[in-house]
Formats: C-alpha cells, structure tokens, sequence
C-alpha cells in the first residue's frame, strides 16, 4: 500500500454548538486525487480546512480526534501552524492572487518563509508557474499586476503561488466553481498533471468533475462522512442510497 | 388609472427626484467657490513676495506672516510626527488583533467620542497636562502634541476603515502559504490599506493646519516676529494670527488685507498638501493595479 499522506481519525468540529463534521474516518495516499463531494453544508469544505488549520481562523471552532497530514498530528499542541501550512497548499473559490506582481504572487510564500536567495526564487517562481500551465501566457509579464489577469489565469496563478513553496498536499476548495467552462477545462488538466507530483483533494459541486479528474470520491452529508470509495464504483454502483440519490441529481 | 398615465408619473417622479439631488450637489459646490471665490478675490492683492517671506511689521497692518507660516509647517509635522504612528498602530491592533467584544467596542465608543470633543476642550487640556504639567511651557511641543490628540481618533478611524476594505480571502491566501499574521499584515494588508490610511493623513493635516482653539493655550503666540529655534519655542500659527489681525490686532481696519491674504495663505496650503498626499495616494493605487 502506497504512503498516506492525508488522514483523519474519529474527526469531529464543532461550530459553538453546532456539530459541522461527525466521527469522521478518512485516509488519501500519495498522488491520488480525492473528490469531496455533498451538499452545501454537509462539511466537505470544513474537513478540507482541518487539514491545514484553516478553520482556526474562526471563533468559537473546536476539534476533537485528530487529523494526519504526512503522520504529523495537524492539530497537536506542538506543531507550528505556520509550517504546516508550507506543507499543503490551497487553492481557493475565488482566484485572490495578491494586489502584486505575477513574480511576486508566486514569490511571496518563499519569502515568508524565509528564503533570500535571488536565483532560487527565480528558479522556483519559473517552474511553479511551468507547472502550473500559466508559463506561456506571462512569461513575457511577470512585472506586471496579476489583477490583469483573466479569471482563470488568476486562478492558475494561485495553484502556482501554491505550488512555489513545494507543498506534499493541496487542497483545492471549488478551484474552478467562478470560471468559464474553457478556463474550468484547463483547471481540470492541469490538476490531473499535478497528480504526478502532489496528493490532492478538491472540493467540488460538480459531479462531472468529481467524475473526470479523481482517482478517489468522497461523499458527505449532514457532518458524515456516507462513502469513500473509488471515484469509479461511487459513480457506478455506489453501496449508499443517499449517495446514489445525490450524484443522480435527485437532492443537493 | 390607465398603465400609460402611471409610466408617466413614475417618469416626472424620477426627474423631480434628480433635479432635487442635482440642485443640491450644485448649491454645495456653489456656495463653496463663492467662498473661495470671496477670500481669492480680497486676499490675492495683499500677496507679495514680502507678505510670504517678510516678518509683520507696523503692528502687524505691514510686513508678512513668514513666521506664521513656519509655525503653522511646525505643528502639522510635530503633531503628525506624533499621531500618526499611534494612529496608525492602534488601528492596526483594533483591526487586525482585537476580537468583536466588549473590549473593542468601548475602545471605538471611546475613540467616537474623543472625536467629538470640542476643539477648545483639547486646548484647555494641553494647556493643562502639556504646558503645566509637563512643564513644556507654551511651546511647538505642546502645541503639536494637543493638536496630535485632537486627530488621533481621525487617524484610528481611517486606518481602521482602510484595513476593513482589505478582502479577506487575500489575509486567508497569506495564511495558507505559511505566513504568520504579523508578515500577513506588513505584507499583503498594509500595502493594500496604505493609500485610505493617507486619507485619514489628509483630513488630519487639514484640521491641524486650520484649527485655532487648541493653540491657543498651548503655543500660539500674539507677535513674535522671528523663526523658532527649538521645539520649546513659541511660534505664530495662520489661523490664530488670522484671528488676532480680524479681532484684536492694533488697527483692525488696517490690517484687514493682511487678514484676507493670511486666509488664503491658509488655504493655499491646506490645498497644496492635499495634492501632494493625492499624488502619493495615486501612486501607491497604480502601485498596486
């Protein structure tokens, strides 16, 4: 069995009083991309922000199991939130690259993070970008503001920002939800490029997407965690009614 | 009621309604440049070379305001100097530290209500701590500092404001990457909020550089023709010297045109600054699109 790189054990978050995610029990392995889908509300989303701590940023959250990310206990009183998040990316809704450059978006998590050296950032901010598609179309721009941007550039962008600082994980929470169906198609390739190289999960509404680019589906409802199986048997034969409801369109 | 009859009533009610909005922006920038237009029209012939660079003579109906020009330069710097960085820190922590809760809201209640002190109130108390207290004596110190707190809440307000505005899902795209929040707001807040933080900037250098009641306990003085040499200094300040040559001066006929040239020196400046933090406000704009 290949390495597990994303885990989550006996998981569950509490809005105050609100449970968002129950008993959750989820592992992703190395280069495999894993689709969570559900509802509106059911918490794929929350789980997804479990495993870089993003939820921290809201009052009144509490956790209690644990959740893995390459072994290290992401919710561990001893890890270093901020080096966590060096180690798996996001990739947001909404393109929200940096009021910056096109260099300096992509450079920015290096330089937080305290690399100084020019040729290194140069290096890694050329082959973010490579990798994540964009290269061709602002090789000859990188000067310029990444607000001049298309849409789905932007978003690209933020998949390279992401990708600088070498990241094992990536989390993409609806990467292509506010784009056109060109620039979502270019999403979607891309992401199965970068399979290669990074175990990802993305969040998404859209069943054909979960469908073209996953290795592994998820399948969430009211806080639970309904089905895990490949993306495959979950669009095929899936063992749960609810799910089957689901992915035919029938509630959500 | 026919529906064409209704159409039209709703369109004579949207034109009434603009003609309302329209008559008023008018009469504002109106009433406006006939103030201008008034202060231009007396004080432009008093200006000179000398009424700019010269020390008042004759009981002030002769000579310049030199040194209250150089006064007035000192207090907006001193006070500037001095609320500026508090301002700004402070907004920083109520935006970006302090939770919604009680803590906060007595602070921005607070800061709301020193906002609405009268002026003269922050005179007497400069007068007060910084003067006798403090034993500044009347001086640019004391004067700027009084001033200084007067615009503190201004300062606070806007940086606040400013920081606000900032989207939040670029703090979250930050945080992502692994930068802590102190490089997330030098980083990626500041240099977003920085052009409205200048705004609050301008509106504080217009209050400092016009506002006579806090000076006049605290630095301003009556006739002191020559430049200061320290910040324990007294100096003359254009809106108090306008003051003196309207009210008390020794021939108020006389020095009339003095007045109205002082007054449009006054808003010449006001004017010039905010130009230039225009100017530095476009530039971090363009900066940043």
């Amino acid at each position: 069995m290949a390495d597990v790189k994303v885990e989550a054990k006996d998981f569950n978050l509490f809005y105050g009083d609100f449970q968002a995610l129950k008993h959750i029990n989820f592992k992703a392995e190395e280069h495999t991309i894993t689709a969570f889908i559900g509802p509106s509300g059911c918490g794929k989303s929350t789980l997804l922000r479990s495993f870089n701590r993003m939820n921290d940023l809201i009052d009144g959250v509490r956790t209690t199991g644990t959740t893995l990310v390459n072994g290290i206990s992401v919710y561990d009183k001893a890890v270093n939130v901020d080096e966590l998040r060096k180690q798996v990316g996001m990739v947001f809704q909404k393109p929200n690259p940096f009021p910056k450059s096109i260099f300096e978006n992509v450079a920015y998590g290096l330089r937080v993070n305290g690399v100084r050296d020019k040729h290194l950032i140069e290096e890694r901010v050329v082959t973010s970008i490579q990798q994540a598609a964009l290269w061709d179309e602002v090789k000859d721009k990188l000067k310029k503001s990444a607000n001049a941007l298309s849409g789905g550039q932007q978003q690209r962008l933020c998949i390279a920002r992401a990708l600088a600082i070498e990241p094992s994980v990536i989390l993409m929470d609806e990467p292509a939800s506010a784009l056109d169906p060109i620039s979502t198609a270019k999403i979607e390739e891309l992401i199965y490029e970068l399979k290669q190289r990074y175990t990802i999960i993305i969040v998404t509404h859209n069943m054909q997407q979960a469908a073209r680019v996953s290795d592994y589906t998820a399948f969430f409802y009211l806080g639970e965690l309904i089905e895990h199986d490949e993306t495959k048997t979950i669009f095929t034969n899936p063992k749960s009614l609810q799910t089957q409801n689901y992915i035919t369109g029938r509630f959500g | 009621m026919s529906k064409r009859n209704f159409r039209l009533s709703k369109r004579s009610s949207q034109w009434l309604a603009f003609s309302l909005f329209r008559l008023v922006s008018f009469s504002i920038v109106g009433v406006l440049f006939v103030i201008l237009g008034f202060i231009i029209v007396r004080g432009a012939s008093a200006i000179s070379w000398e009424f700019l660079t010269g020390m008042p003579k004759n009981g002030m109906t002769e000579g310049g305001i030199f040194p209250a020009i150089v006064g007035t330069l000192c207090l907006v710097a001193g006070s500037i100097v001095f609320a500026f960085p508090i301002g700004v820190l402070s907004g920083i922590y109520m935006n970006e530290y302090l939770k919604e809760n009680w803590f906060k809201k007595t602070i921005r209640s607070m800061t709301n209500n020193l906002a609405g002190v009268p002026s003269i109130v922050f005179g007497l108390f400069g007068m007060a701590l910084f003067v006798h207290s403090l034993d500044f004596g009347d001086s640019i110190l004391a004067g700027s500092l009084t001033l200084g707190l007067m615009v503190l809440p201004i300062i606070i307000r806007t940086t606040e404001e400013a920081l606000k505005s900032v989207d939040d899902s670029l703090r979250l795209a930050s945080y992502a990457l692994g930068a802590t929040k102190l490089q997330t707001i030098r980083k990626v807040v500041l240099p977003i909020a920085y052009p409205n933080i200048l705004t609050g900037l301008i509106l504080s250098v217009s209050r400092v550089s016009g506002e006579t009641a806090p000076i006049l306990f605290t630095v301003a003085a009556y006739f002191l023709p020559r430049l200061p040499n320290s910040i324990f200094d007294q100096v003359m300040a254009l809106p108090y010297h306008l003051y003196v040559l309207t009210t008390s001066g020794t021939n108020i006929e006389a020095s009339r045109p003095m007045a109205y040239g002082t007054a449009l020196v006054l808003i010449i400046i006001v004017l010039l600054v905010n130009l230039l933090a225009n100017a530095v406000r476009k530039y971090f704009t363009n900066k940043l699109s």
